[in-house]
């Protein structure tokens, strides 16, 4: 057996130095950035994709009108400046002459109009129409003016627009049918290849009107198993990653030829109660809950201490601190106090669950089952594939779920699907309250930025005491990337926008 | 070659069936092809949107008629289009399925090679300590998972060597031989781990049997070497079995190695009809696993034949 290992040994020496020669003379050729993900993209169409992989790859090649820093304030995309009318009613945007397709035609405020237009239209089907329903009508006065036109007063309209999924697309492949299987875009990158579920190819866009990028193009590769990346990096030839999984992003600051980024996200993880069902239906049922469990132990036993509690407004603009809302302090006399009051005595109830979507969903689950066995709660968990419980979330059809749910920059936006009396998404939250309503309303009405902050800290506070949801915590978006790799700025959207300042030494 | 003929016919037959059961199986899942693109956005469309990417999935019509429309393409080579790649489903399968093939070759190759001479080894040592060593080895190979074995080889090469197979794209065999066979030896070595164990205990076993057969007896007493009795007398004989779970076992790597090609991002079929299932491209899973099941059909004929060139007293398919 001795000389077989011997042999297989040898063989992979072989191999690895003659390959590892072929690797090193590379680096002196090019600035290509070597880039690998675990998971791809799912398709091209901005105005159609909703999956993190298709986003982040598609804000490489398409521009929206306006876009969000790291600190979440909008800046100038497409669209150099902007104005509100006093009434919130009219937004008007004037574009940047120099902004070009990379088919050579220049961005014209007809490109804008049809880029709505085709987001508007039920059968383009794009996810994000839901959140553009106040635009009426669109004008374009002159070659650099485009004028929104609302039905309602609506201020969160503008953080909505700085996002792909209202990217502007050319009037010309819209009309051709083209959006989607070929991606013209204004973005910093453009697309050379895509093989999907393996490699990607992107080349610097020298007509850019944003700026220069550092690099000449990124090359994208899906490795699905992110030990894999992480091996990848370390022998380095990988030089920039996504990663998902924190228990493989805390293990890359141990590597010498490593950096890790994180940055906060805004999306959040949640323990779903089902309000139409009981006992869930009981106000005292829920705030026991609440009460009962131990929002920093969940992080820093299922999350390995990799996130933070959070409330339902994860965005540092509109955020409280945590320890000043409903029960945050875990409080077992409260809890078992309100069980008490609220007449239930225990009871079984069936959480459901994601695999690995976030990879903690499971063992934030078996948590949260010992805790609430404290107040005699019987938690049952069913883990699911992801497409099963999309499925049976959007059917509303669970006691409990334990949720990663994306967040936005806005309040609005980001709650108005699940708790006003329109929400699209109001079968899932079956949650309907008079007081959340009216102050969603005048969250979307108000222009002045320290009384919407005022109004959505109301909001907050009375979601927390009404806990139809537990909100738990947020995480970190994690990037690693080799030391000879500089300028990557992390954002909370997770974009990799900050990829346009990345050079290669 | 009648029985040949007989074999064949029966193939469409089987394959109708698994195209049933495939067809029905993967539309009984919940989920479909919009909340695999969309995820839980996908409860923002209104039910005009949903309809009109319905249309656009070819998901709308009763499954009777989706099934129909897809077997007339089938007669006409037509496997459908996918969703994901926006290309032929059979192009697809052409695409990946180099890669699959010489991966399943190579680990045969490792395993046989390996696999005989130790089983062999083993055998004529029979209750010694070496053959007890053998015996443990092939047991630890064949209880060690794969994804144990290819991470651990990805994290020896990486932190001892610098070095990683190269991952994501495949290098064909004729476009670059060095460069295809380093980048599969990695992944053929932990598919042949395990197969090589299985290998190594079926002619150990094999060869324990027909050493104790009169003609071995006869053979020796005839004055013949040891070595001419082991390798022309006893190892034809004892190869039959092991044509048998070799066969078994390569059917088997052609539909590809799941685990193994996710773990060095390898883009051969197992990972394509993984992918195909998690993003619910209904005409991708059909066509691949329909063509799955046909190389499974025509390696176990294969194996059928190797029978009869092996051992002459067989007849199949005769009276």
């Amino acid at each position: 057996m001795n000389w077989i290992n011997h042999r297989k040994l040898m063989t992979g020496l072989a191999i690895a130095t003659a390959l590892t020669t072929a690797a090193a003379a590379l680096p002196v050729q090019a600035a290509t950035l070597r880039m690998a993900w675990s998971q791809d993209a799912t398709g091209l169409d901005p105005h159609k994709q909703t999956a993190f992989p298709s986003i982040r790859l598609l804000e490489l090649v398409y521009e929206p009108l306006v876009r969000l820093d790291a600190d979440l304030n909008v800046i100038p995309a497409i669209a150099t400046s902007w104005e509100f009318a006093p009434d919130a009613k009219t937004l008007t945007f004037k574009l940047d002459p120099n902004a070009k397709f990379t088919n050579g035609a220049q961005v014209t405020p007809a490109d804008v109009k049809a880029s709505f237009e085709r987001i508007l239209n039920e059968e383009t089907a794009a996810a994000a129409r839901s959140n553009f329903l106040s635009i009426d009508t669109i004008d374009t006065p002159d070659a650099e003016t485009v004028v929104f036109n609302l039905k309602t007063a609506d201020v969160p309209i503008l953080v909505a627009m700085a996002t792909i999924n209202a990217a502007i697309v050319p009037a010309s492949e819209i009309e051709a049918g083209n959006v989607g299987t070929e991606a013209v875009g204004s973005g910093p990158f453009k697309l050379d290849s895509w093989e999907p579920n393996s490699r990607e190819v992107l080349s610097a866009n020298a007509d850019w009107a944003g700026g220069d990028v550092k690099v000449d193009g990124i090359t994208i590769s899906v490795l699905p198993d992110e030990t894999a990346i992480l091996a990848s990096l370390r022998a380095g030839q990988t030089d920039f990653a996504l990663l998902n999984d924190p228990l493989v992003a805390t293990m890359v600051p141990n590597e010498a030829n490593l950096q890790l980024n994180r940055a906060p996200v805004l999306a959040y993880n949640v323990l779903q109660l089902n309000p139409s069902r009981p006992p869930m239906d009981n106000l005292k049922v829920r705030q026991a809950m609440s009460c009962a469990i131990n929002r920093q132990e969940i992080v820093d036993a299922a999350l390995a201490g990799e996130g933070k509690v959070t409330g339902p407004l994860t965005m540092p603009a509109f955020a409280q601190d945590p320890s000043t809302l409903f029960c945050y302090e875990q409080d077992l006399e409260k809890a078992k106090a309100l069980m008490a009051e609220s007449g239930v005595s225990g009871f079984t109830a069936k959480v459901i669950g994601a695999t690995g979507e976030p990879p903690v969903a499971a063992s934030e689950a078996q948590v949260l089952q010992a805790q609430l066995a404290e107040i005699g709660i019987n938690l049952e968990i069913e883990m699911m594939e992801l497409n099963v419980y999309v499925d049976t979330w959007l059917a509303g059809n669970f006691d409990m779920a334990v949720a990663q749910n994306g967040g936005r920059p806005d309040p609005f936006p980001m709650y108005n699907r699940y708790f006003t009396k329109d929400g699209n998404l109001l079968k899932v939250s079956n949650f309907v309250d008079d007081t959340l309503d009216t102050l969603m309303r005048e969250g979307q009405a108000e222009t002045d930025p320290a009384k919407r902050v005022e109004i959505f800290h109301k909001f907050e506070n009375h979601l927390v005491e009404q806990a139809p949801w537990l909100w738990l915590s947020t995480g970190y978006g994690y990037t690693a990337q080799l030391k000879t790799v500089s300028g990557f700025v992390p954002s909370p959207t997770g974009t990799l926008f900050g990829l346009t300042e990345v050079s290669v030494q | 070659m009648n029985y040949v003929v007989q074999r064949l016919l029966t193939f469409p037959l089987i394959l109708l069936g698994v195209s049933v059961l495939v067809f029905v199986s993967i539309r009984m899942v919940p989920g479909d092809a919009i909340t695999a693109m969309l995820g839980t956005e996908a409860g923002l469309l209104t039910p005009a949107q949903r309809s009109a990417l319905a249309a656009y999935f070819g998901i709308d019509q009763p499954v009777w008629s989706q099934y129909l429309r897809w077997l007339s393409g089938l007669f006409q080579g037509d496997l459908g289009i996918s969703s994901i790649y926006g290309k032929p489903v059979l192009a697809i399968i052409i695409e990946r399925f180099p890669l699959t093939l010489q991966l399943a070759l190579m680990s045969m190759v490792i395993a046989l090679s390996v696999g005989v001479p130790l089983g062999v080894f083993a055998a004529t040592r029979n209750e010694k300590p070496s053959d007890l060593i053998v015996r443990m080895l092939a047991m630890l190979g064949q209880s060690t998972p794969s994804f144990v074995i290819g991470v651990l080889i990805i994290y020896v090469l990486s932190v001892f060597f610098g070095f990683v197979p190269a991952m994501g794209t495949f290098t064909p065999l004729f476009v670059d031989p060095l460069a295809s066979i380093g980048q599969l030896i990695f992944p053929a070595i932990t598919l042949g781990f395990a197969f090589a164990a299985s290998v190594t205990r079926i002619s150990r076993s094999a060869m324990l049997d027909v050493l104790s057969d009169d003609y071995i007896r006869t053979a020796r007493s005839k004055g013949a070497s040891q070595r001419s009795v082991v390798w022309r007398h006893a190892l034809p004989n004892a190869l039959i079995p092991v044509v048998t779970l070799s066969g078994v076992e390569f059917g088997y790597l052609l539909g590809g190695a799941v685990i193994v090609e996710q773990i060095f991002a390898l883009p051969g079929l197992g990972r394509l009809v993984l992918d195909a299932i998690t993003q619910r491209d209904y005409a991708l899973v059909q066509g691949t696993v329909l063509f799955i099941a046909f190389n499974f059909l025509l390696v176990n004929l294969l194996v059928d034949l190797a029978y009869v060139a092996l051992d002459p007293r067989i007849r199949i398919g005769g009276r």
